[in-house]
This record gives structure tokens, C-alpha cells and sequence, in this order.
């Protein structure tokens, strides 16, 4: 098959939002002003578990400045067993609205309880500290394993199985048979702590409840429609009664789905009779929005002598916080997703724990397991005496492998990943001195595709509006305005993306899952199809002919010739204005592959350690904008050697978050990181026009694995912890 | 936060008068520590008293002999910038440059440090080891205290009600002296220290004429360890004389165990960075003239 060319796919125009965001114009939701506004403030519970006996809101109430007071109790009535999907799954009306603000029971610190809404965020403060809960306080469990003991403390009298909420298995082939071909098994358990995206921006939502009945919330989320559903759902409102505007969002790495402001803002507005204004600060943020599980994961691995590998098992218990939804599930079909094995055991579960009730996290559950196996496979290569990556290429997954969770898979770049990473400079540069190590791993993410829409309206001047409902996180406005261009023939900056409210578009679900480019991009790719067909018509009027050819950017057709710009001047005298939409669901998503390769020095005295050098090698599929493929690769990266070397939820027994600041909860600085290089693999998506895969994800699950195996190489010392943070490493 | 007021005084008696008309006045140097303090609820204030406009409180004074005068106000970055202070005080300049980040140190100030006294401040054991001394004045008049006596628990100082810190005094340095704070975080910079150690060495005729050496975050204050420093006196400066006297100075520690680190690890680190910073001053001592 050729290469196709691009004339704008694959360059790297400047991003549209780019001179907004550098100059401080770009509005995000804490900059909103309305008038009549009014500011809220969320009382939050001190016990990690607790009964709530009665809250007693009159002192809130009758402070000057105060405007409203909301609890669980202003929620309008619904069943205790309502079950509501807005597209992520069924989930209880009832878990929904409790994790929103409390009704009967805290499940952990911070727990919102109440809100108040006043002429200002003091006196709204003021306020919330003013009413009065009276708890039972209960004995909490923090851990998976704790929770899982016979014994725990229970967290929800519905479930069945105590704090289980939801056990899964994947089956292939015959585990005992495929160990008993082994000359080598390895088996290992390693723990991973609590940790949150750390997106910069804090949650916030501005509600305004009109008298008709209808709300207009503008706030900082990751997908429109799906912040617009949930709250219509907590509210119990047909969907059409809520307007979300998503405002720029400084961040959100999965933990801006869920919504935690929007309904409480909409109820104190409602009782306000004024537009009101929540904003999160940053402890708000760590203890009362959704990390990623801490995990249990123990993962066991035969191979033959030439490092075949002949069955695998794994028991994983993820951690999700105060409801059900641990990520487990991904986790788990995850965990062998790089190699093609024939006999597997995976057994996950779900477990609910006295936490902050977990979210989406870049390929979320996906580090934690790979973890495990990535590290068993380590040792295995060291025992076999074999090259880390060689190992790897002798079991990488390939078009046909299939995975253990059912599906086959069509064309893949893990080789192709592989084989980068072998030939890599790096890879074959030596390690600078003692005390050094060096570190491979590999991960897999899915990707999702999921609806989306976009609308391309012709400008006269030749020029096209791009009107999208993709919250714009990551440069999306520039990589789907390239894919606009792309078939129009135009220049990037020739297309004017907008990102609108959820009455102006088609629906779009959420920019996660690194499915905006392939998704959205598709949506832009089918309008801009339409677009020509439509341009056509026009030139084929213009002209009395039946048929005209577009190619780079010209109509033309017996001799004649327009460019888009010149037909787009004429689109008035030849049946007006050009607009065209088009809402895609698409099937042919195609996975991402991924490899780090780490090297760190480690300072025997104090157990700190360096990160000298790291290379994140990725299959984009096909990358639209490259810098922007390479942000992404270079952002999990980050993301993923904070997790793997300090990051941490530090709790006291009592379950209350001790370092709920930057400033202790030691995510990386820029002086911490080298400068993290980047090598885009492109083996196209078949299921893509441009080949587009996706590249949010797969970029986070190697860190921890790899940065694990490179400080056993430095060390001597395989950890079963993350962080592996100094102590850890010099086992104080 | 709850609403307060907000008084800016231009000179040392305006402010004197002030605080002792407001007794539950929190005082305001860059305000790097108490506006954080505030805004959390740690603190309450019912006024809050600005002292950046007192000009006394914003002065660098290099005496001929080199002693060194700085105001309580005088923002770290001043220091990391004054080449005098750079050449006859590296580690003064160093610490200067690590206290919070760029944009605190536009702010922050060693007064202020000295003043939120808190176990885990960068400054104090530097100062400490350069045998610093806190200026004060009050409605009884002015009085000078050694800053390893200032600190009394976490968060609690000498300041009597009423008192202000106006500088902090370092005496001149020694011939052939040199001095080092070194402190341990997981990260390279916005951090509290896990553990930190300050130190000082005087070499005469190639043996030690004089030492001292104190740690920050292993006691409820900065923490003066005399006996590591006296050890040394009279010694050559073998590495054994200096691992000896860091091994006196973890004996001397009584960490916690917190978010930043366990007490076995503080005590660990205690002896390592003790000898680390004890090195730095030896070689900077054998540098100096």
C-alpha cells in the first residue's frame, strides 16, 4: 500500500486558541462574570465515615450575605433503585446524587454535605462553616485488600458482597497446561497508591435556574453533553431543560466527566433566584473529585527456554473510592493486552473503600496492572539472560492475536513500537556511571470512538467556520480544523474552529478515551466531504457541465478553474450559502501501543532519584500535528514518573488527606524532568480515513514499569510499591 | 478568609505604636507565609500591620569587616543578587534562591522566615551556623537575641507582645571560614525540606578552629547542635572527624513521622546531610582567604 501525501496533515501550524491562551484572554470558568451573581461555598465532611444524624442549617441561614443553603434533602424525590445512563453505563440515580452531596451516610473525607450560596466566597464560607452536622462517626477501610477482609467495615447495604461491588474474569486456553510447558515462572504482587490528574485548573460551575424552568451552567468539563446529561439526570429534567457552555478547561486528564459543581450550583440557583458561581480550591479538588484507584495487582508469567511465554495470571483489586466503578475492568483486559498468549487467567475486582470516589485517569486502570507485568517480564528477561525488548518482540501482540478479553486485533504497531525502541539512540547509548539504570516497558490503551458532530459553514471570503462540541484540551481545535483543510484544500488557518454550547451543535461525547481526533475528526472529515459535493454542484451550474473535478484546492471541469476561495465569492449568485454537518458514531477504532525507555540515577545515601534521560515511542496511527502527538506523549510521560516516583494520597488512619496541596503532594516540577524525547511510530488505523488512532493514553502506562525495572538495574532492588519514592527505596 | 484591616506604617516607632494598640495584629513581610495561613484559617487577624514600607526593614548593611546587616523585609531575591553577599555569603545566597520558588522570593523574606519559625525553615540553621542574631524592638526598646534561642516550638517565637524583628545580624566571618545549608526533598525545588543542615568551619595551622552545625525539620525547632560542632574543634578535618560529628548531631535530632518522611528516615538523612553540609563548609573554608 503507498503513503498517501498531505498537504496539511502532518505539518505544524500555530493552534488557533494558541494567542488567546498566551496573552491571559481565554476565558475559563472562574473569569465568568454575570450579573447579579452571587458565590458559593461546599461544607465537606471531616470523617472519612459517619453517619449524618442531622444538619441544622438556620445559623447559615439567617447570616446577612446569605442567599440559599442546599443538602441532599432539595434534590427533587426519586426511587432509591432509579437507574440512569446518559451514555457511561447504568448507574444508580441514588450513588450519583450521593456522591454530589451526601444523603445519610459520608463515605470519606471530604465528602460534600451542604452549600451555601452569598454576596461573596467569604461570607459563603463563612456560612457553610456555620452549619451544623451532627455525625455518627463509623470505623473506615482504606484499602482494597482491608475492604475485601472478612470483617471490614461496609460501606452500602446494597451491595451483595460486602464491599465488592463488581467482580470480572477472562478466560482463554488452559492455565494449568500452559504452566506445566513452563521452564521459568515468575510471580509478583505489587501495590500502587492513590493519585490524582493534578489538571491545574480547578473544578467550577456557574448555574443560572431561569423562571421557565430552564438552567444554563458554564464550567470547566471535558464533555458537554455528558455534564448536561448527568445534570439533567441528578435533577431529574429532560436533557433539553440543561444548557452546559463548556468554558477553555485548564486540564483534566479524565477527572473533568464527572460532574460534581454543576447540579449543586443549579440547586442554589434555583433557591437564589440568582446565577451562582462554585469554584474549587485545591484541597477541594484532591478530596472531594475523583483520583485514580490505588491497586493490588499480582501477576504470574510462564515462558519456555527461548522466552516464549506459555500462560499468564493475574488478580487484580482495584480500589474505587466511596461507590462502585474502579477502573478494574480496563485494568484487567489490559494486563496482557501487549502479548499474544494462549492460556490466560484474569480475575479483577471492584472495591469500595473510605476514599474519594475514583475517576477517569489517562488510559485509566491500565498503569496499574501493566505495572506488574511489565516487571514480571523484566525479571524473566534477566533470568533467560535476554535483551528486555527481545523478549518482548518474541510475544508481541499482532494483527490476529487475540486479546483475552474476546476481541482479535486488526493491524497494530506493537512490533513496530518495539522495533523503534531497539534502534532508538538512546537504546543504544551507554549509561553515564554507577548508580545508573535503565528501564523498558510497553502499555496498550484501546481508545474509544463514541458520537460526534461538527458543522463547516463557507465563508464568503473563502475561508471556512468550523462550529464542534469538543472541549478543547489538547489542541484538538487545530488538529481538527488541519483534517477541515485537509479535504477542502485549504490552509489550517484557513478554518475557524469554535467550540459551542449544547443547544448549537450535534451531540458530541466527551474529549477522552484519545477519541477527539480520531472521532471528531471524522465528523469535520465527512462534512468537509459534503462540503466539496455541495461546492461542485455550484461550479457544475456555473459552468452547464455534469461532472467537475476537485484536486489540491481547485474545482475544475472542460478548461475551466476555480480555486475554493474564488467559487466560495460565488456561492451567493449560484443558491446561496454552503453549510454542512455531519454526526458520526464510528466502529473503527484502533488501539494505541506504547514504550518508555528510562534511564535514572539513584543517590545510595538518600535514595533520591534522577531522571537522566526517558524516550516515549508511540503509535499515533497517523499524526495529524505532529508537536501536538508529541505534547501528549511528552504529558503522560510526565504524568506517569510522578506517579511512579513520589505522588501520593498520604492518609492517617482516619482516612484524612495529609498532603492535599501541591506543595506535598510532590508532582513533578520542570527541574525534575529531563527533556522527555519523543519517537512517533505511524502505522495507519484502517478504521480512519487519515489513519488517525489517537494518542492521549497509551503514552501513561509504561512510566511505572519502566521506571520500576530501571531502579532495579540501579539498585539491585525490585520494590513492590508505588511511589517508589527515596524511603521506599532505602526501605525507611 | 474573614475580612481584615490593613495598615502600612513608614517607620519603626508608627509601627511600635501600632502593634501595641492592636494586640491581635499579625504582622506582614512578603506575606508568603501569613496570606496562605489566613486564606486556609490556620490564623485569623483582626488587622494586619505592612511592614515592607519601613525603610530600616528594607536594608542590606555590608559592613568593612564584612558583618552583615539584613532588614526583616528584604526580599530573598535581593540577597541572591548582591554580588558582595554572593562572594563573602554563597550559602546565604544559595538558601535565598531555594526558599519557595522565583516568584515567592520576589516576596519572601528572611525576617519572615525567622518570624513563622517554623522546624522546617530553610534559613534558620544556615543562620545558626553563621552565629546570626535577631534585632528586636518593642515598647521597652530594642534587644538582641541569638537566633538559635529564637525559636521556641513550632510556629512560637521570643517576640514578646508588641515586639518586632527590624534585621537579622551575622557577625563578621573568620579568616579562612566558610559555611553551607543543605537541605534533602524529593523534588529539586518547591519543597519543605525533609531534612536540612547548616554548617560552619574555621580552619587555623590545618586544624579546626571552630564549627557549628544545626538541622531543620527533626525537632519542634530549627535545632542547634552544639555538641557536633565542638567535637570538631582542634581536629584535623579527616572525613572521620566529620562523619563523627554528624553521627553527634542524629543523636541529637527527635524526628516525627509525617506526609514528608518517616522518622527513620529523617534520622537516616540527619547523619548524611549533617556530613554533606560539613564537607561544603570544609571546602569552602579551605577556599577562603
Amino acid at each position: 500500500m503507498s503513503t498517501p501525501t498531505y498537504n496539511v496533515i502532518g505539518t505544524r501550524p500555530i493552534r488557533h486558541d494558541g494567542a488567546d491562551k498566551v496573552t491571559g484572554r481565554a476565558l475559563y470558568g472562574a473569569d465568568l462574570q454575570l450579573a447579579r451573581l452571587v458565590h458559593g461555598a461546599i461544607l465537606r465532611s471531616p470523617h472519612a465515615h459517619a453517619r449524618i444524624l442531622r444538619i441544622d442549617t438556620s445559623k447559615a441561614e439567617a447570616l446577612p450575605g446569605v442567599f440559599a443553603v442546599v443538602t441532599a434533602a432539595d434534590f427533587p424525590p426519586a426511587p432509591a433503585d432509579k437507574i440512569v445512563d446518559f451514555g457511561e453505563g447504568d448507574t444508580l440515580l441514588s450513588s450519583l446524587r450521593g456522591n454530589i452531596l451526601a444523603s445519610g451516610k459520608v463515605l470519606y473525607s471530604g465528602h460534600a454535605v451542604a452549600a451555601v450560596a452569598a454576596v461573596n466566597a467569604h461570607v459563603a464560607a463563612e456560612a457553610a462553616a456555620l452549619i451544623d452536622v451532627e455525625y455518627e462517626v463509623l470505623p473506615c477501610v482504606l484499602t482494597a485488600p482491608a475492604a475485601m477482609a472478612p470483617g471490614a467495615p461496609i460501606l452500602h447495604d446494597h451491595l451483595p458482597n460486602g464491599n465488592i461491588a463488581e467482580t470480572v474474569r477472562y478466560e482463554m486456553g488452559d492455565l494449568a497446561a500452559g504452566f506445566a510447558q513452563a521452564s521459568l515462572i515468575v510471580e509478583r504482587e505489587l501495590d500502587t497508591a492513590t493519585v490524582h490528574q493534578g489538571y491545574i485548573e480547578p473544578q467550577n460551575a456557574t448555574a443560572f435556574w431561569s423562571t421557565d424552568g430552564r438552567i444554563q451552567i458554564w464550567c470547566s468539563t471535558q464533555g458537554s453533553f455528558v455534564a448536561r446529561d448527568a445534570t439533567a439526570a441528578v435533577l431529574d429534567l429532560p436533557v433539553s431543560h440543561v444548557k452546559v457552555t463548556p468554558m477553555e478547561i485548564g486540564g483534566g486528564f479524565g477527572g473533568k466527566i464527572n460532574v460534581y459543581l454543576e447540579p449543586v450550583a443549579a440547586l442554589l440557583s434555583k433557591k437564589a433566584g440568582r446565577p451562582v458561581k462554585l469554584v474549587m480550591s485545591r484541597r477541594d479538588v484532591f478530596t472531594g473529585t475523583g483520583p485514580t484507584p490505588g491497586s493490588r495487582v499480582r501477576v504470574k508469567i510462564g515462558v519456555n527456554p527461548e522466552g516464549k511465554i506459555t500462560a499468564a495470571q493475574a488478580w487484580l483489586a482495584y480500589e474505587a473510592g466511596a461507590y462502585p466503578g474502579a477502573m478494574v475492568v480496563p485494568g484487567a483486559m489490559t494486563v496482557f493486552a501487549c502479548y499474544d498468549i494462549e492460556n490466560i487467567l484474569i480475575e479483577g475486582y471492584d472495591v469500595v473503600v473510605n476514599k474519594p470516589s475514583t475517576a477517569a485517569y489517562r488510559a485509566p486502570g491500565a498503569p496499574n496492572s501493566a505495572l506488574a507485568t511489565e516487571t514480571v517480564l523484566d525479571e524473566i528477561a534477566e533470568k533467560l539472560g535476554l535483551d528486555p525488548l527481545t523478549l518482548r518482540l518474541r510475544n508481541a501482540a499482532h494483527e490476529g492475536t487475540r486479546r483475552a478479553d474476546g476481541p482479535r486485533y486488526k493491524r497494530i504497531g506493537c512490533v513496530e513500537v518495539l522495533e523503534a525502541m531497539q534502534a532508538s539512540p538512546h537504546y543504544n547509548a551507554p549509561l553515564p556511571g554507577p548508580h545508573c539504570g535503565r528501564g523498558v516497558a510497553i502499555g496498550f490503551w484501546f481508545n474509544v470512538g463514541l458520537p460526534s458532530s461538527a458543522t463547516l459553514s463557507v465563508n464568503a471570503d473563502g475561508t471556512v467556520n468550523l462550529i464542534e462540541g469538543s472541549t478543547d484540551i489538547g489542541g484538538s481545535r487545530a488538529s481538527l480544523a488541519m483534517q477541515a483543510a485537509e479535504v477542502l484544500g485549504l490552509r489550517a488557518e484557513d478554518i475557524h474552529p469554535t467550540v459551542v454550547d449544547t443547544d448549537s451543535v450535534g451531540y458530541t461525547g466527551v474529549t477522552g478515551g484519545s477519541r477527539t481526533t480520531f472521532s471528531t475528526g471524522l465528523a469535520v472529515h465527512d462534512a468537509a466531504q459534503l462540503v466539496i459535493a455541495q461546492m461542485k454542484a455550484r461550479a457544475a451550474r456555473l459552468w452547464a457541465v455534469d461532472h467537475v473535478d476537485f484536486a489540491n484546492g481547485v474545482f475544475s471541469a472542460n478548461g475551466n478553474s476555480l480555486s475554493f476561495a474564488e467559487l466560495a465569492a460565488q456561492l451567493g449568485a449560484t443558491g446561496g450559502p454552503v453549510s454542512c454537518s455531519a454526526t458520526v458514531n464510528p466502529k473503527g477504532v484502533g488501539g494505541s501501543f506504547a514504550g518508555l525507555i528510562t534511564d535514572l540515577h539513584v543517590d545510595p545515601e538518600t535514595g533520591k532519584t534522577t531522571v537522566l534521560r526517558v524516550t516515549s515511542v508511540q503509535d499515533a496511527g497517523k499524526a495529524i500535528h505532529p508537536a501536538y502527538v508529541e505534547g501528549q506523549m511528552q504529558g503522560g510521560t510526565a504524568q506517569g514518573l510522578g506517579w511512579a516516583l513520589n505522588e501520593e494520597y498520604f492518609m492517617d488512619a482516619d482516612g484524612d488527606m495529609r498532603n492535599g496541596s501541591y506543595l506535598d503532594y510532590r508532582m513533578p516540577t520542570a527541574l525534575d524532568l529531563p527533556m522527555i524525547e519523543t519517537i512517533i511510530v505511524e502505522v495507519p488505523n484502517p478504521g480512519h480515513p487519515f489513519g488517525v488512532r489517537g494518542v492521549g493514553e497509551a503514552n501513561i502506562v509504561p512510566p511505572l514499569p519502566s521506571v520500576a525495572n530501571a531502579l532495579y538495574r540501579a539498585t539491585g532492588k525490585r520494590l513492590n510499591r508505588v511511589p517508589m519514592n527515596p524511603a521506599t527505596i532505602l526501605g525507611l | 478568609m474573614k475580612a481584615f484591616d490593613y495598615a502600612a506604617p513608614a517607620s519603626l516607632p508608627e509601627a511600635v505604636g501600632l502593634l501595641a494598640s492592636q494586640p491581635a495584629a499579625r504582622l506582614l513581610a512578603g506575606g508568603t507565609d501569613l496570606l496562605v495561613q489566613l486564606r486556609s484559617g490556620r490564623k485569623q487577624a483582626d488587622v494586619v500591620i505592612d511592614v515592607k514600607k519601613i525603610p530600616e526593614l528594607n536594608e542590606i548593611t555590608l559592613a568593612p569587616d564584612h558583618s552583615l546587616t539584613i532588614g526583616a523585609a528584604v526580599p530573598c531575591y535581593r540577597l541572591t543578587d548582591h554580588p558582595a553577599i554572593r562572594t563573602h555569603y554563597p550559602a546565604l545566597a544559595e538558601v535565598a534562591s531555594w526558599i519557595g520558588g522565583t516568584p515567592i522570593q520576589g516576596r519572601a523574606s528572611l525576617g519572615g522566615n525567622l518570624c513563622n519559625s517554623a522546624p522546617s525553615a530553610d534559613s534558620i540553621p544556615l543562620l545558626i551556623a553563621l552565629s546570626a542574631s535577631a534585632h528586636l524592638i518593642g515598647p521597652a526598646g530594642r534587644r538582641s537575641v541569638p537566633v538559635e534561642a529564637f525559636c521556641t516550638a513550632p510556629g512560637r517565637n521570643q517576640l514578646a507582645p508588641g515586639e518586632l524583628l527590624v534585621a537579622i545580624h551575622i557577625p563578621a566571618p573568620a579568616p579562612h571560614s566558610g559555611a553551607a545549608y543543605l537541605r534533602f526533598i524529593p523534588r529539586n525545588e518547591m519543597d519543605i525540606a525533609v531534612v536540612g543542615a547548616g554548617a560552619s568551619l574555621t580552619l587555623a595551622n590545618g586544624l579546626i578552629a571552630a564549627a557549628r552545625l544545626a538541622l531543620s525539620s527533626v525537632a519542634p525547632t530549627p535545632l542547634f547542635v552544639p555538641a557536633a560542632g565542638e567535637s570538631l574543634i582542634g581536629q584535623a578535618p579527616t572525613p572521620a572527624a566529620l562523619e563523627a560529628a554528624a553521627q553527634l548531631a542524629q543523636a541529637a535530632a527527635s524526628p516525627i513521622s509525617d506526609m514528608r518522611g518517616s522518622a527513620a528516615y529523617r534520622r537516616h538523612l540527619c547523619a548524611v546531610m549533617a556530613r554533606r553540609a560539613l564537607e561544603l563548609a570544609l571546602a569552602r573554608a579551605q577556599e577562603s582567604k
